[in-house]
């Protein structure tokens, strides 16, 4: 099941919700982003005091419609991979502050493997596969996140690999 | 004629001063790519111009990513936005 959604999530619900939703699994991954306090983006020079800037706020735009078919997608892709009894996403948009959560993702599966593998499939594609876009707010000035190379070449890896490129069986 | 529903997003969006409009689709305008040029022309180029650059304008046709290539024949809706930066 995915979620596009302003409210915030409780984990510890999600996490029932799964292992009542799984059955009898014998693993079950779930991962929370978080907004982080400082910013620092990835090509800029250390010696740049907006690097390390203080974020106020964050504002998630995304396309309705789009947004749910994408998460939809990258769920279903990932039970074709992955052996999983279930499976959940919930992304936030609206204006977030620091320390809020942005992200879930809850894998429920017989074995640790699978479990791990299809969360971390998740995540790599869902930061640049759907439709959402982060613009950061800080005391001085606002501006659009940009995509990230290293976010590119996480979901790339996956193009050629069924299992977790990462971790060894 | 065709009527297209276009949507803009983040900071596309900002920089066209435009969420979204209603086109009546010229005849010649077949695929993304002639749709751009015609966006671009008919609004005596910048910032419309930017929309050209397919490396930091994505597309989506009937709310899948598409390429420049793709048709409109029988489209509903097309978005123009940046990179996504979601998670």
């Amino acid at each position: 099941m995915i979620s596009v959604q302003a409210q915030d999530f409780d984990v510890a619900a999600e996490y029932a919700a799964l292992r009542s939703e799984a059955g009898s699994p014998g693993a079950i991954v779930t991962f929370t982003g978080l907004v982080r306090e400082i910013y620092a983006p990835e090509k800029s020079e250390p010696t740049r005091e907006s690097a390390q800037e203080k974020v106020t706020a964050l504002f998630l735009e995304h396309y309705p419609g789009m947004t749910e078919a994408a998460l939809e997608a990258i769920l279903l892709e990932a039970g074709r991979r992955w052996l999983i009894q279930a499976g959940r996403i919930i992304h936030r948009i609206g204006e977030l502050l620091p320390t809020e959560q942005i992200v879930f993702v809850g894998i429920a599966s017989a074995h640790r493997g699978d479990a791990f593998a299809a969360a971390e499939y998740i995540m790599d594609y869902l930061k640049t596969q759907a439709p959402f876009w982060k613009k950061q707010y800080s005391s001085s000035d606002s501006v659009w996140i940009e995509s990230r190379d290293s976010d590119h070449d996480a979901a790339a890896r996956w193009q050629n690999a069924n299992k977790s490129p990462k971790v060894k069986a | 004629m065709s009527r297209l529903k276009i949507c803009y997003f983040a900071s596309i969006r900002e920089q066209l001063g435009l969420a979204a409009e209603m086109l009546d689709l010229p005849h010649d305008v077949n695929d993304v790519a002639a749709l751009v040029d015609f966006l671009a022309n008919r609004n005596d180029g910048a910032p419309w111009a930017l929309l050209q650059d397919s490396g930091s304008v994505l597309v989506a046709v009937d709310q899948a990513v598409a390429d420049r290539t793709a048709s409109l024949k029988g489209v509903q809706e097309v978005a123009f936005f940046p990179p996504m930066t979601g998670g």
